[in-house]
């Protein structure tokens, strides 16, 4: 079924002077797949993402997206194609109310298009997308300035300025860190919505235990290179990975 | 009864009742509250041409050039993150541009002013595009070049009457035209480009400022936004310089001079970065102030940085910023 696939990844590698961040790697991507990244510090994972969304320019290999080579357009034209991403560390519009955040990505042309400019007042369908993902209209959580929301809710914003692209694929580059316990747990199944409503997803974590939770498949990195990638568990029980990711010399 | 045991408190006013940003006025003495700070503005301004004498018409004339261009360099530093130093390259367009149409064209002000700013903001943009990629203070420095650069090119090719420059274009007709042009002009750009602002565009250009990576990653290209904010601000500069050309009858390589890229900046810090109103504010101020000390000679300019200097110091959040914080809080002392 080669028209499943929605994102073909080959053979892509950077390098910043000397230091090779990804080399090589390449995986496919079928609709309604969640995909975890994971490896530890430095393995190359939030490069992966810069390098498929466009804001780093690959040295070689290619990114196939819908049967269209993508490599190394720009990021907002990425964007527009329904392939986008969150950023690890969030910078908000501060000052503004957390719905106004949702004002740019609602004038971008992959949503004018998708509405023909008949989305009406912006303002209420932004506060629509953040009530869905959980900012509570009647306690007015999305009239707040952004920069007063705790994390948890700094985290949902990022995520919702992906929804209000109407996106085909996000990659999120580490939605749970930071993040406590409860607010991880209320964030998942709004992740497992997402995935219901046929939203394909590639998640860079650390946060194992909560990823497996969403990611049927794992891609483990390690200084740039693709050392395993497989159904999760399965992975998980691999030597090699578990030398990589754990640190231990193997010893027993 | 030291520091320690006080404290200053500070309280909004309570006729300022917020829900989502906009004020909900519920009587004519709230009316009153927010329209009077506005009020004094455009009526001391429309007033202005009617009591002055004939010398400090002719700077109020000056004073309102200069409040234009610090309007276009605040919006583009305050709002697009773009520190445009190229307030002379704007001039410099808008002048040439409507003093040609005049002179070999024989247009009337009416028509040459519109349609130089239009002329001389597209060329300000093309000229300035390939520089769109740079950030901060790079993008200054080659802004800051390139009114330099057109006057050694003028002045190399012998262009437009070279270092002579043109004289006998057509003045407007009497002096309330030639300060209510310029009046109107600043109070209609000033709320003009409030309202942009606050606009999706505005808000928009404001992400730019704020995190482009987040912008880009919204599917939004910051290079056609910082285009379009480039063409706003040449627009005002240059409907400014075609106004001067017609004020003097002139247009001349002086059209280039630093002054337009260095006195928008410092009434801009004066005034009060981002709030519009603020350079406005500190055009008015500075311009006259700089006529009033021509009696110290030389030491004028020294007195006039030394006044900048201390807002710098003093008050980095520039008048209006501080005016309108006093304006809508109570303060009082309070024992701990």
């Amino acid at each position: 079924m080669a028209s499943d696939i929605l994102l073909d990844v080959k053979d892509i590698s950077k390098s910043f002077g000397g230091v090779k961040a990804v080399v090589n790697v390449g995986f496919t991507l079928n609709r309604g797949d969640v995909l975890g990244v994971i490896g530890p510090n430095g393995a190359g994972k939030t490069t992966l993402i810069n390098l498929v969304t466009g804001f780093v320019k690959p040295d070689h290999g290619r990114v196939t997206y819908k049967n269209h080579d993508i490599t190394g357009m720009s990021p907002n034209r990425i964007a527009n194609l329904g392939l986008v991403r969150t950023f690890q560390v969030m910078r908000p519009y501060h000052s503004l109310p957390a719905y106004k955040n949702l004002i740019v990505p609602l004038n971008s042309p992959r949503v004018k298009k998708a509405t023909a400019g008949r989305l009406g007042d912006l303002d209420s369908v932004a506060i629509d997308i953040l009530e869905e993902i959980g900012f509570e209209r009647d306690a007015r959580v999305p009239y707040k300035t952004a920069g007063s929301l705790p994390l948890g809710y700094q985290k949902r914003l990022e995520l919702a300025r992906c929804i209000a692209l109407k996106p085909e694929i996000i990659l999120c580059d580490e939605v749970f860190s930071g993040l406590s316990m409860s607010e991880i747990t209320s964030m998942i199944p709004l992740l497992e919505k997402m995935v219901m409503q046929g939203v394909t997803l590639i998640m860079v974590e650390h946060r194992l235990r909560e990823l497996f939770r969403v990611a049927n498949r794992v891609l483990v990195m390690n200084f740039g290179c693709k050392i395993a990638e497989g159904p999760s568990k399965e992975t998980m029980t691999r030597e090699d990975v578990k030398v990589a990711y754990l640190g231990g010399g193997g010893s027993k | 009864m030291s520091a320690q045991d006080r404290r200053k408190k500070r309280l909004d006013r309570s006729i300022k009742v917020r829900s989502e940003g906009l004020y909900s006025l519920s009587s004519w003495r709230e009316m009153a509250y927010l329209l009077a700070p506005r009020l004094i503005l455009i009526g001391g301004l429309l007033l202005m041409p009617l009591v002055l004498d004939l010398y400090w018409q002719k700077v109020l004339c000056a004073a309102g050039i200069f409040a234009v261009l610090a309007l276009g360099f605040d919006f583009l530093a305050a709002y697009v993150g773009l520190v445009c130093l190229g307030g002379a390259m704007f001039i410099g367009f808008g002048g040439y541009a409507a003093g040609l149409l005049n002179a070999y064209f024989a247009l009337p002000p009416v028509l040459t002013i519109p349609l130089a700013a239009v002329i001389g903001a597209c060329l300000s943009t093309v000229v300035l595009m390939p520089c769109l990629r740079l950030r901060g203070v790079y993008f200054a420095i080659v802004t800051f070049m390139l009114p330099l650069f057109t006057t050694h090119i003028i002045i190399a090719l012998g262009l437009f009457g070279s270092t002579e420059g043109i004289t006998g274009l057509d003045i407007l007709p009497n002096q309330f035209w030639e300060q209510y042009v310029i009046v109107i002009g600043v109070l209609a750009l000033l709320f003009g480009l409030r309202r942009l602002v606050n606009e999706d565009l505005g808000l928009i250009m404001m992400g730019i400022k704020d995190n482009d990576q987040a912008v880009l990653a919204s599917g939004i290209s910051i290079f056609r936004y910082r285009v379009l904010a480039v063409f706003i601000a040449a627009l005002i500069g240059c409907f400014a310089g075609a106004y001067q050309a017609h004020l003097y009858g002139w247009l001349g390589l002086s059209l280039f001079a630093m002054d337009f890229s260095i006195l928008p900046i410092a009434a801009t810090v004066m005034g009060g970065m981002g709030t519009l109103s603020g350079p406005v504010v500190g055009a008015l101020i500075l311009t006259p102030l700089s006529e009033a000390l021509r009696g110290f000679g030389q030491l004028r300019v020294v007195l006039y940085c030394f006044i900048l200097l201390l807002f710098i110091l003093y008050k980095p959040e520039g008048l209006m910023n501080y005016l309108e914080r006093k304006y809508h809080q109570f303060e009082r002392w309070e024992k701990v």
